[in-house]
Order: C-alpha cells, then structure tokens, then sequence
C-alpha cells in the first residue's frame, strides 16, 4: 500500500502558516512565487542579504510599508505601490534608485493567485523603474492577525555628485511646482472601499517618478527640494517642509490642479483635497529662475504632463503655509491634526 | 462641478460684496444658523469681504457638535457590548463623551464601523445576522429623514438585529432660544438652507413674525452665503422683517411632504438638551413606542452617572451668539483639534474647528 501525506506541502492553493515556517514550504513558496517573478543575479546569490558593490560618493535610503484596503483598486494594487513608493521616496532624495528588499507579511488563507498577481505587478513596477528586488522577507500570521498582506519594501540608490535635495532646502523666491493633479490617488482607493458608495471614473495615478526626477536634476541641478505628497497629501507635506526650513510658502488656489471628478467626490465625502493622498505626482521646490525650463521639461512626461507652478516661498523665519483663495483673501494651511472625517451633512 | 462652480464664482462674489457694502449703513449682527455655512464661511473667509458694520454670529447648527455627552457616553456603553457593531457618521468618532470618544474605543477592539449613509447600515445588519448593529443617528431635520428610510428598510426586511441610536433635532426652537435671550445680539438670521428644505418655511415665517427678525433661507456656497446676507441686510436696513428665501433652487416653500410623513409616521418631539447650551423645549426627537423595537435605548438600556461637563468650553455661548472664538482663553491653545476640549472643535462644522483650520494667517 502507498502512503500518501494528509497534507501534501505543495498542494495548498492558499496561504497557510507553513508558508512561514522557514522549512520546506518556504522555500518552495520563495521558489515558486518570488524567484519566478523576481528573479535576478542578486537575488540568486541566495543569501540571507544581499552583496553588491557600491560605487563612491553618496547613497540614499529609504523605507516604507503598505497596509493599502482595498489590495487591488482600479489603476493599480498594492505591489506596484510598494514598488513605486520606495523609488519614489529615493527620488525625491535626488537618488538613481538600485536595489529594493522587500519584506511581506501574509495572512493565513491569502489566494496564491492574489498572490502572484502581487507579486507579478512588483516586478513590472521594478522593471519599468530600472531597480532590481534584491533579498526579501516572507512571515506568515494568522487568519485575522492582517488584511490579507502587508508589504515593506526598503532601497538604496545613488545620489549623483552635486545634487543636494533636502526639505531644509526651501529658500525664499523659490516657486512651487506641481508636477501633476492632486488627489487622484486618493479618491480611487476611497471609491474602491465597499463601504463609501460611490463610484468614480478615476483610476490611481501610482507610477514611478525617477526617470522625470532624473532627467531634471541633469537638466537643473539647483533644484532645492523633491517631495512626493503622499500620505497627508499637498497640504500636510508642504507644513514639513515649511518647518524643516522655517519658511512661509503660499499656494495660489486657483493655480491647484483639482480634477473635477476629485473635486466632486472631496465634495460629496466632505474632505479637502489638499489632504487626499496622492502617489503619482510630486512636488518640486526650486529657485524661480528655473521654473520655467523646469515646467517645460516635466510636461514632455506623460506622468506630468499637467505639471504647474502653484505656489511660491514668501518670507522666512517663520514655519507656515497659506493659501491665496480664488476671491483674493489669505487662509492658513494647517497640517491635518489626524484623519480626516467625512462630514455629517 | 460646473453647477457648483457658478455658486462660487469670483465676479459674482466681488459684485455682492461691492452691493453689501454699498447697502450698509448701520452696525448689525447676522447669524448663519446652519454648520454647513459656518464652514463654508470660514473656509472661503467671506468675512474678510464684509464691511465692519456686518458682524457676523455662528449658531447652534451642528449636529454632532450639540449631541450631548449623555448620549455619546451611552453610544459608547452600547459599542462595548461584544454582540455590537456601532456605526456612525465620520464626524462622531472623535468628539468625546464624558471619557472617551468612539475612536479610542474603537482601537481597544470594540467594532465600531465609519459608514456613509444609514442604509449601509441596514446592509451591514442583513450581513451579520448573529450581530447586533446600532447605527449611531445624529442630525437635525436635514437628515432625520435618511435615517427613517433606513429604518423603514429593516422594518419592510422584518429584521431584529437593526436599530438606532437617535440623537435628533429640531432647529426652529433653538433658534427661538436664541431671540428670547434677554441680552440677545442677533439682528437677522440666515435659516439653514437644506433644514428647510425637509420643513418647509412656516417654522421661519413664525419666528420672523412674532420676534421681528428678518430670517433669509440661505443656502451653503459662497455666493449663496453672500446674497443671503444681502438680502438680510437689505431687510435691516428697512426695518423689516420678512421670511425671504434666497435658496429657491433647494427649498420648496412647503418643504419636502415625502421627509414630512416620514417624521410625522415614527417620530414624538420632545425637549431635549444641547450640548453646551442646555435644554431646550420641544427641539428633539425620539422614534415613537411603535418603532421601540428599533430603537437602541430601549434595546440597550443606560444609566448615565457621570456628568463632567467641560467648563472651560465657551461654545454654548459662542453658539447662543453671544461671544465668539476670540473670547475663548483655550481656543487654539488648551483646545486644538488634536485636544479638544470641546465638540465644536471636533466637527469640521463646529464653528471652533472651521475658524480654527481656515484662520487668517
């Protein structure tokens, strides 16, 4: 008689703890899923890391963890914006962005096919930045203990010489420059949520910023500052860079590039898009001698076609932004005190 | 967005600017009754458009900003009961009960839910059977009536795990209130516009009439705002005291009948107290004995033992028209939207948050 394993390790079409366990299903897991989609010299070192040269000069790094609901919402899903975020934030550091770890945390009972298509949608975002996943992290928890799978990517990249992109940076005379509409993001995975009853045409903006963000630090290397206004939105990381260079910066709101269907959903949910969180669009600071060039360069991209200048750096010695309303007054851009709750009526 | 863009166009905001300050010529005090136009007005700092002759007061018009602590502190008992999903209106979730708000209980485990509408609600009961859902139903007239719908969507359903938790309004004998003050500041009302919209206009024809006040039915963009305060203007200047609805594209002069017969079907008035004002006569609501099978507090019943009122909190009065944030020693100080000290600084219609986020610079 043959003896067949009640739980054969490579049969589950699911998640389970095993997954987790670092033996056999792990390794079969990290076959099959990762390497098959991830696959690289680095990653192929089969490592507990990963050994690469460095080149001189400066290195930037930066971390970031996604906990996004829904997983997948129209214009993207969680993979590409764990992809694009880390190489955006090393962007906005001025970096070439190289290499990403990636760390992930499953639930038990997680789809292998949502899965994969996670995964899959990583590697064409890692594709399409030009940086390579390098070592990563697989921990599996219990059914309920995660909304079905938290991802943290982590990067390196390598800051050309000359370039010095800093918040502190922000210097009076600089302008302001939007490279794309604001809330887009947001809005998407709000009306992706079951729960919020409303649908809208627009679809996530989540892309890579670092092919732009090249390209116009090689045309103008003085630019002062990169941000991009994700969590918090325009509003809040404007307030960051006002008080990390203790300047006054003043937006211009008829100059915001609000779409209408953003401006329609902000209305009916009762929030503020300078608040929505935003994934494809970035904010550039630099000295107003450049602004031009710098607009006519970031809307040859088609992820920043709508590019505009939308406000300037007024004053120093003191932290705070402001907003020119359409009738000619001024009011105070506060940064958000927590989330932001949809009104009542 | 074209339609709302016309109520906030800059030409036809700097032209009803230019016609108020034409027309003032003495000093008044005009209350905008509704949350809704105080957020707007501060958001758009219409006041930085007006003459300062025109000073404008913030009424009592926000729901969840005069929902008392009793009824908040037992929203809270109900969500600590494991059977229990509390859902509630964004809004809700920060503004604190005598301990605690629906947001910190919600992260020691207890399921409070963020919902959109009331109806949702009910979808959220037909999907956990085994669970008992409470929607936590707060507002004035405006409102009401969704929330009647929804209960008349579980009843129609023949459900028993759905109810609410009712902390209703009415908004006529608050500002009634308001007038018979005997150290009373307010010359004119703008009436909120979409409250109006559900009753009609005999509420304001009544108040206009017996306290001689002019009440504009004013509705919630800038330009509405600004015409409705034209028009009030208009009126004080002339010693009149008129009913005049200014928002003719939302309110029918009799109301909505539909809304009525909803709150006429399941609703007793009663007196009920605000938060940070006091009681008032017949300015609540609560479900009839038919609808008591819907209606948390008989569900869940709850002996309130604590009553800490804060006494720094100025908003009553602020609300009564009689002072106004700068009066405040705690305003933007002891009392910020990450501390409040009060409901008003929670709710992004609380007239404290709205002036607070949108100060001038």
């Amino acid at each position: 008689m043959k003896t067949v394993c009640p739980v054969p390790y490579n049969a589950s079409d699911t998640i389970l703890l095993g997954h987790g366990s670092g033996g056999r299903m792990s390794h079969q897991l990290i076959r099959d899923v990762f390497r098959a989609a991830f696959g690289n010299p680095l990653l192929d070192q089969d490592h507990d890391g990963c050994v690469f040269a460095v080149e001189a000069g400066r290195m930037a790094y930066s971390t970031d963890t996604f906990v996004v609901h829904p997983l997948f919402f129209k214009g993207g899903n969680i993979g590409d914006l764990a992809v694009n975020g880390t190489v955006n934030d090393l962007a906005c550091c001025g970096a070439v962005p190289r290499y990403l770890a990636t760390g992930f945390i499953l639930e038990e009972g997680l789809p292998l096919t949502t899965l994969q298509a996670i995964v899959h949608s990583m590697q064409a975002a890692a594709g399409k930045a030009h940086v390579s996943i390098v070592t990563g992290d697989t921990k599996v928890v219990e059914h309920g203990k995660c909304d079905g799978i938290f991802i943290n990517t982590s990067g390196v990249g390598i800051v050309p010489e000359g370039i010095n992109i800093a918040p502190s940076r922000a210097t009076v005379g600089d302008v302001v420059i939007c490279s794309g509409n604001i809330g887009v993001h947001g809005v998407a995975i709000m009306s992706a949520r079951d729960s919020l009853g409303f649908e809208t045409a627009l679809e996530s903006d989540t892309t890579a910023l670092n092919h732009i963000t090249q390209q116009l630090l090689c045309t103008i290397a003085d630019v002062h500052v990169l941000r991009d206004p994700t969590r918090g939105g325009v509003g809040t990381t404007l307030n960051e860079i006002a008080a990390a260079a203790n300047v006054a910066i003043e937006l211009d709101e008829a100059a915001l590039p609000v779409p209408n269907a953003v401006k329609a959903a902000s209305e009916i949910l009762g929030i503020d898009p300078l608040y929505i969180a935003n994934e494809g669009i970035m904010l550039v600071i630099l000295p107003e001698r450049h602004a031009e060039q710098a607009l006519r360069l970031l809307q040859r991209f088609v992820e920043s076609k709508n590019a505009t200048t939308v406000g300037r750096v007024v004053a120093s010695g003191r932290a705070t932004v402001t907003l020119k309303t359409v009738y000619g007054n001024h009011r105070t851009v506060p940064m958000l005190a927590g989330e932001q709750l949809p009104r009542i009526c | 967005m074209q339609y709302i863009d016309d109520y906030r166009n800059n030409t036809h905001i700097q032209t009803l600017a230019r016609a108020i300050n034409r027309k003032v010529a003495h000093e008044w005090n005009i209350m905008e009754i509704c949350g809704g136009q105080t957020y707007a007005i501060a958001r758009y700092r219409l006041e930085d458009l007006l003459p300062p002759e025109v000073r404008l007061l913030h009424g009592p018009g926000c729901p969840v900003c005069v929902t008392s602590e009793e009824v908040i502190d037992h929203a809270l008992d109900i969500a600590r009961h494991p059977e229990v999903i509390l859902a509630s209106f964004g809004d809700m979730m920060r503004v604190p009960g005598n301990e605690t708000d629906l947001l910190h209980l919600k992260a020691q485990g207890a399921d409070i839910r963020l919902l959109y509408s009331p109806l949702d609600a009910v979808e959220l009961a037909a999907a956990n059977p085994a669970r008992e859902v409470v929607f936590f139903a707060v507002g004035f007239e405006t409102t009401i009536p969704v929330h009647l719908a929804a209960l008349q969507e579980a009843r129609r359903r023949k459900m028993t795990n759905f109810s609410l938790l009712c902390s209703f309004f009415a908004v006529a004998p608050a500002m009634e209130m308001i007038v018979q003050q005997p150290d009373n500041r307010v010359d004119g009302f703008l009436a909120a516009g979409h409250v109006c919209a559900i009753t009609g206009n005999a509420a304001c024809r009544r108040l206009a009439a017996r306290y001689k006040h002019p009440v504009i039915i004013t509705g919630f963009e800038p330009v509405d705002l600004l015409y409705g305060l034209y028009r009030c203007i208009c009126q004080l200047e002339r010693n009149e005291a008129q009913v005049e609805n200014a928002y003719k594209r939302a309110v029918p002069e009799n109301g909505n009948t539909v809304a009525q017969a909803l709150m006429n079907d399941a609703l007793d008035t009663v007196g009920c107290k605000w938060r940070g004002i006091g009681y008032i006569p017949d300015s609540g609501f609560v479900l009839k004995a038919k609808y008591s099978a819907y209606d948390a507090t008989g569900k869940f019943p709850f002996e309130n033992t604590k009553h800490l009122t804060n006494t720094r909190c100025i908003s009553g009065e602020i609300m009564k028209g009689k002072l106004c944030t700068a009066d405040c020693h705690c305003f933007g100080t002891e009392c910020t939207p990450e501390h409040p000290a009060g409901a008003p600084m929670v709710s992004a219609e609380g007239v404290c948050a709205a002036y607070y986020r949108y100060r001038q610079p």
